[in-house]
Parts: C-alpha cells; structure tokens; sequence
C-alpha cells in the first residue's frame, strides 16, 4: 500500500460541511460564558481537517455544536450547512437521521461514550436498525463485518462483550464500528486518542485514514497534539479562545505558521535538537473564558503584539490560496518562522 | 472535559441565589433560637411556672397568644423558657458523638485492617435496631443508677450515637488517603498523626458538619420523644416535648398546648437543617 | 555533561507484586488469585547530577518504580541502595533523613495540593517539620522557593484553587523543593498541562536542576521531551527495563524491538514524513497475564522460538547501552 492513498487525492474543493458564524454561548449571572465565537469552517469531502487547541479554545464544543448536542444552559446560533441543508434549523426527527447517521461522531473516553450495560453488538446493531434498511439477519452479518473492519479478532464472539470487557484500544476500535454501522459520510471525532497509550494511538489513526479512503468519508479530528495533526491531517484549522486564528494545509502551516499562536505552539514542541535547552515557550496562560481581553484574545501574550492588536478582534485575511490567518501582524510572524 | 471548569463556575453562580436565601432563613431562626435561649426572660411575658386560676386553658388570644395550659400557665412563656433547655440538648448530645466519632472514625478510615472489620460489624449492629429503641434501652439500664433526667439522656445519647459520625469519618477519609495530596505528604516523610489529623480530617470534614447540624434538629425532636415519653427531661423541667407531653390528654379540648411547641420543634429542626446545607455549600467551594 | 560519575540510587532486582481482592464468589467458584505483576525484576543505576528518563506504556510499572523509590509502595523483593546504603528498610529518624534527600512530584495538579491549606502554609510546614529554618526564617524561606519556581511572593497567602494548572505544578516543585534533596523523582510532571505551558515548566525543571545540582529521575510517556531533557533513558515494558542507553544512542541505534516500535509509534512532527503501516501489532497486555519467555514475544516482529520460553537478560550492547533480547542487533 503506497502512501498515496493516504494524502488527499480524492478531494474536491467543494465543502460538504459549510459552518457559518457559529455561536455557543453559556448563560451565567456573570453574563455569557461564550466558548465558540463566531466560527467559519469547510470541510471538503475526502479530507482529514484538523482542529488544534489547548483548554478552553472550544475546539470540542464546535464539533458537538454541529451535531446539535450542545444543552442548556448552552445555547448554539448560527448555520451548519450538511449537504444543503442548515443542521441548525432542522426538525428533531430529520437532525436525529443525520446524527449517527450519516454524520457519525467518536468520543475521548470510550467507557463513558459506550452504554456500559448492552453489548457491543446491541449497540451496533442498534445503529444499524435505526440508520439502515437491512433484516435482522443483515445486521447481524454487517455487524460481524464492522468489527473486523475495526480490526477486533474473533469479531462474532466479541459481539457479545460489554464495553468493560475490552481493553482502551479495543473499546476505542468498537465505538469506531459503531459510528461506521450507517456508512457515515463525515466522521467527527473528539480527541480519540489523548487516552490512549502511544503505540495503540498508532494503530487507531492509521485505521481511521485506511476507513477514510476506504469508504471515502471526511474526518473533522479535534485533538491537542501537534504530532497526530502533522500524522493525519490534510488540513488544519487552529483555534484559540474560541476563535479560530489560522487555516490551511498542514503542510503550509508547519513550515510558515502566520500567526504568533501556531508559531508558538510549534516552537514549543521539543524537536530533537538543541538538546536540553530551554524551550522556546509561550508566556502566561490560555484565558479564561470570563476575561477575555476586547481586541484580539492572544494579545497578552503575544511577542509581536502593538497596540493596534487590543483595538478589536483581528478578522481572518486571505495569505494564500487556502491559507488564512486572524492576525493584523501576520507579515512579522512570517519573518521569524 | 476542558470546558467543565469555566461551566461549572457558571453554574455555581447562578445558585447563590436561591442557596443564600435559604441560607440566610437558616442563619436567622437559629439567632433566634440562640437568644431566646440565652435571655428568655427578655421576650417571655410571663413566669413559666406561674399557676393563674383565673386563666384556666384559654385559647390563644391578645393576652396569651399561645393560650394557657390546665394549671394556667402561659404557654408562649413556657415555650420560650423551654428554647434554653433544647439548645443545651442539641449540644450536648451532639457533643461527644462529633468529636469521639470523628476521631474514631479518622483511625479506622486510615488504618483499615482488623480495625474496620470489629468497626464495620459494630456498625451492623448498632443500625440494626431503630435508634429511639436502643436509646430507650440505654435509659432503662442508666436509669436506676444515676437518676433519669437529661444528663441521663446524654449519656445515652452519646454511648451510640458517636458511631454515625465515625462513619462518615471513615468513609471520607479511605477516600482522601488516596488523593496525591495524602501521598506527597507521606514522601515529605510526616508522621502518621500529622498526616491524619493535619492533612486528611480538614479535608473530610464537610459531610461531618453537615451532619451535626441535622443531628442536632433530630436530638431535640429526640430528647422531645423523650421527654414526652417521660424519659428525657423531668418535671418541672419545661422542655418542648415535656410541654407536648403535658397537652396530650386535652388535644380535643386545649390544642394549643400540644401544637404550639410543636411548630417550635419544626423550625428549629429547619433553621439547623438549613444552616448545614449553607455551610455544606460554603465548605465545598472552598475545596 | 559535568557530572560526578558515581552511582547515587542503585536498584537491583525489584520486585512488586499486587494481588487483587477476591469477592465471596470467585472463592467459592474456586477462580485463583489474580496478581497484578507490577514490577518484575527491574535493576539499574542512576547517577549523581544526571538526569534519567524512563519511558512505558500504560502497566509497564513505571509509576510504581517511582513510589517504590520514595517508599509509598514496599516492593517484594529486591533492594534499593541510595548513597551506599539500603533504604528499604529504614525507619524513623533516618528514614526521614532519607525524605529529605529524595522527592517526588506529581502528575495530577488537581489533587497533589492540599486545598484546605494556602500555598504558604503547606511550604512551611515543610520546612519547620525537618527543621530546616525557624521563626522568622522560615517566611523567608517560602518567598525564596516561590521565587524559585517563579511564582509571585503574595502566593504565600492563597489556596490552590486559585492558581492554573502549570502554577500548581510549580507549587508542587517548590513543595519538593523545600526540605532541600538532592534526587527529584517527576512522574508525568507536565502530562496533564496544556502543550503552551509544558514548555515553561520544563525549562523551569531544567534551570532549577542547573542551579540546585539535582539529580532528575523523569517519568513520562511523551518521547519528545524525555529526549529532550534526559542524559540517558530506560524504557520498561511489562514491568521490566528492556533497554537503557544515553539519550541519542536509544534514539538512533535502538537494539530492542519494543523501543524502536515506540520510536515508529511517536506521531512525527513532520507532515512530509507519514507511515502507512503499523509501529507494532495487537494489545497492551495486562500485567495481570504477563506472557511467558520475553514479555514481548507476542507482538515482536522478529520473534524466534527461544524468545517464547527464555527470558532475555539485560546485556551489554555498547558503552553503556542494554537490552534485553535474543537478537544481537536490530535488523536496520
């Protein structure tokens, strides 16, 4: 198997997913608690996007956001267009054929994201019932096949296993099975690796890419880590105090970040050399949602920072093509990258 | 998740609200009580044990507001002079259980082994048998020898009521030996005392204070069934249940004498149950 | 690196074993004890003024190395030397003499600060319970250690609720800090930070090191900054090291099949540089079933059949570089 299938070849530029000028807020006596600010994003079908971000920066509010399960006292505005149609608007039972159905969505924690009291192939099943029009005999072999496509040995035995009876890795392959029982079309999944050991991290992102080219699904994957982004992504989009601050391909953004955040954010990551040295870090702390500063939200923490950056929130400027960044000074950012 | 943090703020700001009011209903019935307990002679228009012939089991009026009993003694009176005699109930029963409890229950909690397994089987078999009847017992047994009276009930009281106390010591304290806190302190190389009593009960005291507060309402209406039942405090002695107790044979007839004191059980028993949840809040945020 | 070379801790042969609580059922359905094989024979040496990474998944036991070396777990079996002599066996006095001498920090910044006590308080009582200072010596002393760690001197006064996640680390540094030792154990010091603020407590760890001469022993899963930060590392698998070598050397020539599987496994920061296939195959196994002969052989691309009944013992592969395998060298 070559590495082509891996890289975006498939990609057409028209999105599938269109999220314009989200807003999730949360009510509070101290006033609004807003964790996602007004976020535009495209998810192109074929492709892998990531969303990078440290606490607090509503990278997985977002991808709940579009799927609608964010609850009071959370309050979601704006659109998510899904195949022409505004997710934010749909009636109940049409929101609720896309969810599970042909949008799927995997979880960090598979002990809590999993029903610990019905087996792994009810819950299978369960999916394929509700998203599917096979017979009960169809699910049942299309439940087996799921399993081995996830890579679970011994799939028809394992079907009647409860969620506590496999390991981190295993239970991670089976709410994989799940999400896939519909032959989703786009793929969310909320950091489903950060509790995973790094070796069985290895295994579940290589087959969350072999399932994208696979079945030619798009993947939105929210995750922290740098390394896993530079792994399986095509694209990036970096997000910081609920506001998305750069996007575009991977590639571009690793080799000439353009905004001070993501300069940062690679900077200090221990890169094998200048061993033992301090590392190039970012001063002070992710904000609180409660205070955030009324010009741009990095400001106070930026080396390139000028008074013109606390005058109001920088918008997102066109670099390149694809490449765009939320930063009045991004020309300066470029030089020191 | 990285949200709960700055959510859960939220939403604990929006409960002071509520939480304060009651808090704060708390706080007042309890001064009250508090007060009437320290100087009843300022608020009781009469003398609690003054007979007046002349005023026979009056209903409830401009000059009796709480009516007068067969011996024609006031009973908003002798409700108010009873307060004092309540709250040294609700502290004295509570007393020694608080503080032999929790030390107890701190031990057991932290040293586990053959210490829990006798605990664990004493509590078996303490909350086998209905608490009124065990104390009852006690007073049967304590009473020959030392007089039945208060300080009789106290005792019993206290012989099995340390025990509940200890078991939530116990319990939150198993708990509190596992966080890192608890095993930085063994690595800077404390003592095991310091470590129990300096690190842990702090920190597993909360659910102990809350408590306290609704087992001192429970030990009045105890010391009430007591009293009524003439086990806890003796004639004279005006007491809210003794009081009670002396209007149950003319509840047709005289109902203020038995309800009165009554309501007075009740909201004290609702200013300590609420001052607890006040304190079970203030000491939670705090953690 | 201007170290002394001699060996400060020297751990031979430890051993830990934890054995599960059985429920009334599982006797009578006669169901053996199940033990939980924490550590298994772990030897090695660390040296004064180095610092030694060591690396592992999930069960490989390398937390409850960290305990058994500040004496929170009693090992089975095995001795741990410090300076000369046995501290597995010390008690009182001398055993917190020995307190002093190495501490530990934690993982979890959440719950590794007392919250019902101020920062101040929890380093003073530190400091006045060895006696390192009296009276007025002793606020003294808590301004210079949240200088130290570089935490404003009106800390003293506020609780740990009140402070970020990375100060609370720094606070469990100057914690550790305060009974002055010479070794300092950091287990998953920066896993629970977010990745802006790792960076500031690792160079913190770096330049304290410099200035106090601390020996580091530094656990972590994250093989970026244990190459960044140790002189050598040692990487356990099931209990056991299966390989220890300086920092660079592991990193390049590994010579165990597990080590060079982590190495694979690392996400990459580069995006040019994508693998298509898997580091390593199957499941962590559990150390309630540690598999016979060498740990690995299950899942070990080069397995033999000697590797499923003989245990390998740690050998010498080059200027102190071991590891435990049948195989001379790796295949490259």
């Amino acid at each position: 198997m070559n590495a082509g299938a891996f890289t975006a070849q498939n990609v057409q530029t028209e999105p599938v997913l269109s999220i314009r000028n989200l807003r999730v807020a949360f009510g509070s006596t101290r006033g609004a608690l807003v964790a996602v600010d007004g976020v535009d994003l495209d998810v192109r079908s074929g492709e892998v996007l990531g969303i990078a971000g440290e606490s607090g920066s509503g990278k997985s509010v977002t991808l709940r956001a579009i799927l609608g399960l964010i609850r009071a006292p959370g309050q979601a505005t704006g659109q998510v267009l899904w195949r022409g149609k505004d997710l934010m608007t749909l009636p109940k039972g049409e929101l609720r054929r896309v969810r599970g159905g042909e949008i799927g969505i995997i979880f960090q924690e598979p002990m809590t994201a999993l029903n610990p009291v019905l087996t792994v192939g009810m819950q299978i099943r369960e999916n394929l019932k509700e998203h599917t029009t096979l017979d009960a005999a169809g699910r049942e072999k299309r439940a087996v096949e799921l399993m081995d496509h996830v890579g679970i040995p011994a799939a028809k035995s394992r079907l009647d296993d409860y969620p506590h009876q496999f390991s981190g890795g295993m239970r991670q392959r089976a709410m994989i099975a799940i999400a896939l029982a519909s032959n989703p079309k786009l793929l969310l999944a909320d950091e489903p690796t950060t509790a995973l050991d790094v070796t069985i991290q290895d295994q579940i992102l290589k087959l969350i890419l072999r399932l994208r080219s696979e079945m030619n699904m798009s993947v939105v994957l929210v995750t922290h880590d740098l390394g896993v982004i530079a792994q399986t992504c095509d694209r990036l989009a970096v997000m910081y105090a609920g506001r998305i601050v750069e996007t575009g391909p991977v590639t571009a953004l690793f080799k000439s970040p353009r905004h001070a955040y993501t300069l940062g954010l690679l900077n200090s990551v221990p890169r094998g050399d200048l061993v033992r040295q301090p590392l190039s870090s970012i001063s002070g702390q992710p904000p609180l949602l409660f205070q955030l500063p009324p010009g741009c939200a990095f400001a106070p923490r930026c080396r390139f920072m000028t008074e013109a950056c606390n005058a109001a929130k920088p918008p997102l400027v066109a670099i390149d093509a694809d490449h765009r960044a939320a930063c009045i000074h991004h020309a300066d950012v470029a030089k020191a990258s | 998740m990285t949200l709960a943090l700055p959510l859960t703020k939220a939403i604990i700001a929006r409960r002071p609200r509520r939480r304060r009011i009651s808090f704060a209903i708390g706080i007042v019935l309890m001064v009250a009580f508090i007060v009437l307990a320290i100087v009843p002679g300022w608020f009781a228009p009469y003398d609690p044990l003054a007979f007046d012939y002349q005023a026979i089991m009056h209903p409830p009026s401009w000059m009796h507001p709480f009516g007068t009993d067969n011996f024609g003694r006031d009973i908003l009176s002798r409700t108010i002079w009873a307060t004092r005699i309540d709250m040294q109930i609700a502290i004295f029963s509570t007393l020694f259980p608080l503080i032999f409890g929790t030390f107890i229950g701190a031990l057991v909690g932290y040293y586990g082994g053959w210490l829990d397994a006798v605990f664990g089987r004493m509590v078996d078999l303490l909350i086998s048998f209905p608490f009124l009847v065990i104390v009852i017992a006690l007073i049967a047994m304590l009473g020959p020898v030392i007089g039945l009276g208060l300080k009789c009930m106290y005792i019993a009281v206290s012989i099995v009521g340390w025990v509940f106390y200890a078991q939530l010591m116990r319990a939150d304290v198993q708990v509190q030996k596992q966080s890192d806190y608890a095993a930085a302190a063994r690595v800077l190389g404390y003592t095991e005392p310091r470590i129990i009593f300096r690190h842990l009960l702090p920190n597993a005291i909360t659910p102990i204070v809350v408590y306290w507060m609704t087992d001192m309402a429970l030990d009045i209406l105890l010391g009430s069934s007591l009293g009524y039942l003439g086990l806890g405090a003796q004639p004279p002695t005006a007491e809210w249940g003794v009081i009670i107790a002396d209007g149950k044979n003319f509840m047709s007839t005289a109902w203020w004498m038995s309800v009165f004191p009554g309501i007075a059980i009740v909201l004290a028993g609702v200013g300590f149950s609420l001052v607890g949840d006040g304190l079970a809040d203030i000491l939670r945020r705090r953690g | 690196m201007n170290a002394e070379s001699g060996a400060l801790i020297t751990v031979a042969g430890l051993e830990m074993r934890f054995a599960r609580k059985r429920s009334a059922a599982d006797r009578l359905a006669g169901r053996p004890q199940q033990i939980v094989h924490a550590l298994n024979g772990v030897s090695f040496a660390v040296r004064r003024g180095e610092t030694l990474g060591i690396v592992g998944e999930s069960g490989c036991g390398k937390s409850t190395l960290a305990r058994c070396l500040v004496r929170l777990h009693q090992p089975d079996a095995g001795r741990v030397d410090y300076a000369g002599t046995d501290v597995l066996a010390l008690e009182g006095a001398a055993r917190r003499a020995y307190h002093r001498r190495v501490q530990m920090v934690f993982q979890d910044p959440y719950s590794s600060l007392n919250p019902r006590m101020t920062v101040g308080q929890t380093l003073a009582e530190a400091i006045r319970f060895h006696k390192l200072r009296e009276g007025a010596g002793v606020a003294a002393r808590v301004v210079e250690l949240l200088d130290l760690v570089r935490l404003p001197s009106d800390s003293a006064e506020r609780y740990p609720h009140e402070f970020s996640g990375g100060q609370r680390q720094r606070i469990g540094i100057a914690r550790a800090l305060a009974v002055e030792p010479e070794c300092l154990i950091a287990d998953e010091l920066v896993s629970a930070l977010d990745v802006s603020v790792q960076a500031q407590v690792i160079n913190l760890l770096l330049e304290l090191q410099e200035r106090l001469h601390l020996t580091v022993l530094f656990i972590a899963h994250d093989l970026r900054l244990v190459r960044h930060i140790s002189h050598r590392v040692a990487v356990m698998y099931l209990g056991a090291i299966v390989e220890l070598a300086e920092t660079e050397i592991l990193f390049s020539r590994p010579a165990h099949p597990y080590t060079a599987a982590l190495l694979k496994a690392a996400p990459e920061l580069d995006p040019a540089r994508r693998s298509v296939v898997d580091a390593v195959r199957g499941e962590l196994p559990s150390p309630l079933a540690v598999p016979s002969g060498c740990p690995f052989h299950p899942r070990c691309p080069y397995v033999m059949e000697r590797c499923r009944v003989e245990p390998p013992l740690l050998t010498e592969r080059g200027l102190l570089h071991i590891a435990a395998c049948h195989l001379d060298r790796l295949p490259s």
